[in-house]
């Protein structure tokens, strides 16, 4: 599978790597050649510099056949707006998008996107894993 | 009218203060607390400090009672993100965004967004309407009702020149709103001359377009 990831920070380069060692073609972009180090040599597949929101690198990406489109910049805007490029303009099959604030996270999947909202999921976990050794309401 | 406008920059200020001129209710929001200290002097308590992509300082801008959301940033992707925050949660009925890139126009308008403004598309518009022959310029899109502005040139071998609003054939959907002459802005009456040197302001169905551009070039 043709895979795109923008952004190379520690999430796009961990699922880079994981997805490249599955067998995947991945083509990593970002506006920081810098980054790209995070994907050591190994790394078979492409990096691109550029910013995923211009329809124009991602045609460089090699979108028009890719399967999948992750955004997992920095940005919340930027993450959206590139995702509704890959789906809307692209037709991109499957893509996901990280998006940080949860009200916008819910906005946007209430849209059809198909998100991750790091901030509701950590702490979710956060609280799972403290749970069992807080005192409940009552007991307090 | 309520109107929100998200960007400090020299475009949102000037909108700003602009629109409280004309008597609209206006509430200017900018991340930067400096600039919010500063226009707070200038302009009074219009201005709010904040991301407007954010629902929280939406909301406690009043977007629920907004009717126009105008996005201004120097950022394409945040104006996006405002616009569509505004009518997915607030359902602000209209939002307008600047457009950084002019690749994004017709995204924008894919993505829903009612109204985009592309000043670099303008500028360039402005210098091709320094050529001759570009004496058809596309000022506006207005998606909803797929109306465009457009601003037509005069020359002295146009078809209309010379004849009264009244006179002229042109096609089923498009009026003319404005004549501009030299500096002065003249109201188009069905009796009012067309004069060579004229700067047509026409509305007309995007469709018919095409139809008022050619009736309009020399013949």
């Amino acid at each position: 599978m043709n895979v795109i990831a923008m952004g190379c920070g520690r999430v796009g380069a961990r699922v880079s790597i994981i997805l490249d060692q599955h067998g995947h073609h991945v083509t990593v972009v970002d506006t920081n050649p810098e980054a790209f180090r995070r994907l050591g040599e190994k790394f078979k597949g492409d990096t691109l510099i550029g910013t995923g929101i211009d329809e124009d690198v991602l045609r460089r990406a090699g979108i028009e056949s890719a399967h999948v489109f992750i955004a997992v910049t920095n940005g919340d805007n930027r993450n959206i707006m590139a995702a509704q490029v890959a789906r809307t303009v692209f037709e991109v099959e499957h893509v996901v998008v990280r998006i940080y604030d949860p009200v916008r996270e819910d906005t946007y999947r209430r849209l059809g996107l198909r998100t991750v909202c790091p901030t509701t999921t950590i702490s979710a976990l956060i609280i799972d894993l403290i749970n069992d050794v807080l005192p409940a309401d009552e007991e307090l | 009218m309520y109107i929100i406008v998200v960007g400090g920059g020299k475009v949102g200020y000037y909108l700003t203060k602009t629109l409280l001129v004309e008597g609209h209710e206006v509430l200017l929001i900018e991340r930067d607390r400096h600039k919010v200290e500063v226009y707070g002097e200038r302009l009074g308590s219009v201005v709010l400090a904040g991301d407007g992509a954010e629902a929280a300082v939406l909301s406690e801008a009043g977007a629920q009672r907004a009717d126009v959301v105008i996005a201004v940033t120097g950022e394409d992707e945040d104006n996006l993100v405002v616009c569509q925050m505004s009518k997915a949660k607030f359902h602000v009925p209209r939002a307008i965004a600047r457009v950084n890139n002019p690749k994004n126009e017709v995204l924008f308008q894919r993505l829903g967004i009612d109204v985009t403004v592309s000043q670099t598309e303008h500028i360039l518009k402005l210098i091709e309407q320094k050529i001759p022959e570009k004496s058809f310029v596309h000022l506006l899109n207005l998606r909803h009702d797929e109306l465009a502005i457009v601003e037509a040139h005069v020359s002295e071998g146009s078809p209309v020149a010379h004849k009264r609003v009244a006179n002229v054939q042109f096609p089923v959907h498009c009026v003319i709103a404005a004549i501009i002459r030299g500096p002065d802005p003249v109201i188009a009456l069905p009796n009012t001359e067309i004069l060579p040197g004229d700067e047509l302001i026409i509305v007309t169905h995007s469709n018919e377009e095409e139809d008022l551009r050619q009736m309009l070039m020399e013949s």
